[in-house]
């Protein structure tokens, strides 16, 4: 069964957010990192880069594949983990906490209310694995 | 026929037992209009020995194979060890698939290895992918590679690079929005690094230099990594004659980004222009743009070493549209006897024959230069190629050369560059020895 | 019997050559200098001053042994049957192997004047003959160095074509259809030439979806569309013909991914289907070794009406039989390799055609369809087939019925390794979950095609009775499964120097 944190608003592009202050922190889930695999690089934007919602702004690789990662809210990026470089395990391991990928400025903050809450994401990763 | 195990009857039994009647309904699928219903038109079957007389008499066709030569632009005769073709005749190597199931394949994965790691000592970079198609299809790459990695579409070559090399590269980026600018070489140098230098802007993606060039001319690789980088551009080092690389300071260590060479001088026969072996070669932070296969170290769950094929997200099978490149077969089997010459040579023969390429090169320019009608009219330094002015059309001097003397003393520029009649490029190599210079010396006196 | 390996073995053990390496051995002659040393005019500068320091120093009998123990650990076409689907892994002829060794070929520099290689230009020139009769398209270049290379060739073509045909209207027209179970090259390829790729579905029946091409179709701008036939599935698209009608009557081309056309020589003509531009690959159905990954070489065939675009040199035959190189193509693409291609495997694509010989090559086509077929019989009891159409020259199975115990597609793979054969061709084509695509050729006999079936056979029921033997295999090889993600993340590629690795 894949973690699926109460406090987060999630995408059903299976990425979650986490809103501090007028920053929002971005990742993707525990059931997308389950479903990718061993997770070997993971490509970043710089910071300074802006994004509109549902932009791709990187990429995770495992062995076999290869997947974009969106960010499911517009704003303009003012960090990233860095540590992902040397230890990209941690989105499999920790992916709402070590794993986490950028820190946004956000730009229309009221967008996060749009997003999925747990359960309704819960719900929609039932229904897609069935 | 014999390479079809089953015989007629076999097959009759088996078609019997899955309720086929005949061989013709095993494409019922194929409408009927689709269907050849005639033989092909193609020649009927030959034994191995009518085969093998057909083929006999079609090589002996080919004068040019028994000659002295003296020809390089691109393609060069050099000493290759007989076991070189022994191992590459071995059914393990050459009859293996693409490693991609590494537990039975670790034997073309560690010489890919080895490959990769001596590209990598040779040229004086960081990582080398498993190989290309040859020199001039590497080069197109790497101006590709170019572009992805500093997101601009201009580079900057010379008329001092292989003019096949930049037909080939503007074949591949007529589509990919790169324009490729070129600059004339210095008439008295024959190099062209000063042009080169000059043409860089803030809008190069790359500076493409051929050392040693077309010419035979090596030009100043470390003043050219400067300039690129000053610009923010890569400098993209190409060679030809990859013994030039047992003589000369690494392009890495002159601070090339990308470097690629046509890997044919090493154990490879000339076979009329393939298969050869590309190589490329790179910074480790540019790793991951890199197009072509990459071997990597790895190791299993009781700690044993072994080798993998890695980095295959970069790849046409997994990246699809977006991949590095769109290569998948590339040339193993000629990597492999790149590898077993570079092992069998090793780092003393490999010197020792780019000393000796060197030493009769120059021994054989200045004999040529000597003779009345005759010069060498750029002044570059050169490692093995140079080119001679003499004193009459140079296609017809070489055609008499051929059919009067039986040496192939080189080739003649007009082919390539109307504008030079009277110029010829010869390469000299180990193969060459003095007797045969000599008499290529007293051949032109002769003509 | 069972017996112990011996742990220290030194075959499975031979190192890395660099680890090998002792100063001072050496494993070449070279005849001494024969000309009188003088300081070369090279600015030292710009010289070597690493004394090519890590490269090996061994004897040659440290070689000899290093690459056969090393040859060892491979498996190959010599040992036994590759199953793989799509790469029609069929015997490498030694003959093929001499007649690319002639002395008149191999040591022949590609920049002879003509009318000293006339027997070199005659082999290209038969060879394309050939080609041309065997797909029933005329215009040829063997030019293209891979299957890949041939691809990014005919899409260039493509092209071309349409930017003399439309002028400033092709610009419109970039889109290039491809199905959901192409191989990865063709939308490489396609990117490549400029052109943004739209994909086709198939339907059930596992044939390319005529009403989803011809919706797609009805915009305009379609340049073309790329498909595999056979198709990646093994089965022939018998709506070929109406295929190529749509395509052409939205104005766009067709190019054909000939990969499958062991299934095809001497059987049907891609040139009779519709079809306007097809790549071969000669290391598949023309037999030219795969070593290891390469060389390969991939012809590019097309109609009369794409001829000029072709890459130059032409290699042409004159009315007094004299064969030469045509330069004079203004429409064509350009040069995409320099010199002629990989011309030691036109020789052995050459020798191949003419060893077959006409019935010859239509027998061969006919055995390897009739040996896909018969392991498709055999299997089809206890793995999942998910398409009941009949499979050509390869069939493709999925873990269906073994996933549901926990066994995976990669799984069985690594199981049949343990009996001997090389595993099928895994997860492709994409369209199909847990993919297994098998391709015997014509180049095995009956009973080794019992003892794969009943391999497969022995592993089904493994994989129910058994299944942790079939998820850790394999077990006999000479290293088991690789961590390949420990090594994506911290990639090494290539040996480093004690001192280096600091």
């Amino acid at each position: 069964m894949a973690n699926v944190p109460e406090d987060l608003h999630y995408s059903k592009d299976h990425e979650w957010v986490k809103v501090d202050g007028d920053q929002a922190i971005i990742g993707i889930t525990d059931y997308a990192q389950n479903s990718l695999g061993d997770v070997v690089y993971v490509e970043l934007p710089k910071a300074g880069e802006e994004f509109a919602a549902n932009e791709p702004f990187g990429s995770v690789e495992s062995v076999k594949a290869v997947s974009e990662v969106f960010t499911p809210i517009a704003g303009i990026v003012v960090k990233i983990n860095e540590s992902l470089a040397d230890e990209p395990e941690s989105v499999n391991s920790d992916s709402y906490g070590e794993g986490w990928m950028i820190r946004l400025k956000m730009s229309n903050p009221g967008e996060v209310d749009s997003l999925l809450t747990a359960a309704e994401y819960e719900d929609f990763t039932k229904a897609e694995s069935e | 026929m014999r390479y079809i195990p089953n015989s007629p009857e076999e097959r009759s039994e088996m078609l019997e037992a899955m309720g086929l009647g005949s061989a013709e309904e095993l494409f019922d699928s194929i409408p009927e209009d689709l269907r050849l219903k005639r033989p092909l038109n193609t020649p009927a079957a030959l034994s191995e020995i009518e085969l093998l007389d057909r083929f006999e008499r079609m090589g002996a066709r080919n004068a040019g194979a028994g000659r002295i030569s003296f020809m390089g632009g691109g393609a060069y005769s050099h000493y290759i060890p007989t076991i070189v073709d022994h191992i590459l005749s071995r059914s393990e190597f050459f009859t293996a698939y693409t490693p991609y199931q590494p537990e039975i394949s670790q034997g073309t994965l560690q010489v890919i290895f080895e490959f990769q790691t001596l590209v990598c000592q040779l040229t004086g970079m960081e990582v080398a992918n498993a190989s290309m198609y040859d020199g001039s299809t590497a080069l197109a790459e790497a101006v590709l590679m170019a572009e992805r990695v500093t997101k601009r579409s201009k580079a900057v070559a010379s008329t001092a690079t292989h003019p096949q090399y930049l037909e080939v590269i503007n074949t591949y980026v007529q589509h990919a929005g790169i324009h490729l600018e070129l600059v004339p070489f210095a008439e008295k140098t024959g190099q062209s690094w000063q042009a080169l230098a000059a043409a860089i802007d803030d809008e190069t993606a790359a500076l493409v230099v051929q050392s040693p060039n077309f010419f035979g001319c090596i030009e100043n690789l470390l003043a050219l990594a400067d300039a690129a980088h000053a610009k923010g551009a890569l400098l993209i080092v190409a060679i030809t004659e990859a013994m030039s690389l047992g003589l000369l300071k690494s392009p890495g260590a002159c601070g090339a980004d990308i470097v690629i060479a046509e890997g044919q001088s090493f154990g490879v026969p000339l076979s009329f222009g393939g298969p050869y072996v590309g190589l490329f070669a790179t910074r480790e932070k540019y790793a991951r743009q890199i197009p072509g296969r990459l071997v990597g170290e790895a190791y299993d769950k009781k700690g044993r070493r072994g080798f993998v094929l890695t980095l295959a997200t970069r790849e046409q099978h997994i990246r699809r549209e977006k991949a590095t490149s769109n290569i998948c077969t590339n040339e193993g089997l000629i990597a492999l006897a790149a590898t077993v010459y570079l092992e069998t040579m090793g780092r003393r023969g490999v010197q020792e024959a780019a000393h000796q390429c060197a030493q009769k090169a120059a021994y054989a320019a200045r004999a040529i230069a000597k003779l009345n009608g005759y010069s060498i009219p750029f002044t570059g330094p050169s490692f093995n190629e140079f080119v001679v002015r003499g004193p009459g059309r140079a296609v017809e001097l070489l055609s008499r050369l051929g059919k009067e003397k039986g040496i192939d003393g080189g080739i003649a520029l007009s082919r390539f560059m109307p504008d030079r009649p009277h110029d010829f490029l010869v390469c000299v190599t180990e193969t060459n020895s003095r007797e045969q210079i000599d008499r290529f010396i007293q051949a032109l006196t002769e003509l | 019997m069972t017996f112990n390996k011996v742990t220290t073995h030194i075959s499975p053990n031979e190192q890395l050559i660099f680890e090998r390496s002792q100063t001072g051995r050496i494993g070449y002659r070279l005849p001494a200098l024969d000309v009188d040393e003088i300081e070369l005019s090279i600015p030292s500068e710009f010289r070597r001053d690493d004394d090519l320091e890590g490269m090996p120093e061994v004897s040659e009998v440290d070689v000899i042994r290093h690459f056969v123990r090393m040859s060892t650990w491979n498996y190959s076409i010599d040992l036994g049957m590759y199953p793989l689907g799509s790469c029609t892994m069929k015997y490498n002829s030694r003959l093929n192997e001499k007649v690319a060794r002639i002395a008149g070929f191999a040591n022949l520099h590609p920049l002879t004047e003509e009318h000293d290689a006339q027997g070199a230009l005659q082999v290209i020139y038969e060879l394309q003959q050939h080609l041309a009769e065997i797909t029933g398209l005329p215009g040829i270049s063997l030019q293209p160095a891979a299957g890949a290379h041939g691809e990014m060739t005919g899409i260039m073509i493509i092209r071309a074509f349409l930017d003399a045909r439309d002028g400033a209207a092709a610009s419109h027209r970039r889109t290039m259809l491809i199905p959901d179970s192409a191989h990865g090259t063709n939308p490489a390829s396609a990117h490549l030439s400029g052109f943004s790729v739209k994909t086709i579905r198939s339907t059930p029946e596992g044939l390319t979806d005529l009403e989803h091409l011809r919706e797609l179709c009805a915009h305009g701008e379609v340049a073309g569309l790329m498909l595999t036939n056979p198709n990646t599935l093994g089965l022939f698209e018998r709506n070929i013909k109406q295929i190529c009608e749509i395509v052409h009557e939205a104005g766009g081309l067709v190019y054909m991914d000939g990969a499958n056309m062991n299934a095809l020589v001497g059987v049907a003509r891609p040139g009779d289907m519709g079809v306007d531009v097809i790549h071969l690959n000669l290391h598949k159905t023309f037999s030219t070794p795969h070593g290891g990954g390469g060389p390969g070489s991939g012809p590019c065939c097309c109609t009369k009406e794409l001829e000029p675009y072709l890459p130059v040199p032409r290699i042409v035959k004159s009315s007094d039989s004299t064969y030469g190189l045509d330069y004079d193509q203004p429409k064509s693409i350009g040069r995409v390799k320099a010199f002629f291609g990989n011309y030691g495997m036109m020789l052995r694509a050459l020798s191949y055609t003419l060893t077959h010989g006409n019935d010859g090559l239509r027998e061969a086509t006919e055995a390897a369809v009739l040996n896909a077929r018969y392991v498709a019989a055999g299997l089809i009891e206890d793995y999942d087939k998910p398409f009941a159409g009949a499979p050509m020259h390869e069939v493709v199975f999925t873990d269906k019925r073994q996933s549901r115990k926990g066994v995976h597609t990669l799984d069985i793979a690594k199981r049949l390794i343990d009996y001997g054969f090389h595993p099928m061709t895994i997860y492709f084509p994409l369209i199909v979950q847990g993919a297994m695509l098998i391709e015997p050729t014509e180049s095995v006999g009956r009973q080794e095609l019992d003892q794969f079936i009943a391999a497969m056979k022995s592993i089904a029921v493994e994989a129910v009775e058994d299944p942790e033997l079939v998820l850790n295999a394999p077990h006999d090889t000479r290293v088991g499964r690789l961590d390949e993600a420990a090594a994506a993340r911290k990639p090494i590629l290539r040996w480093k120097a004690a001192d280096e690795r600091r």
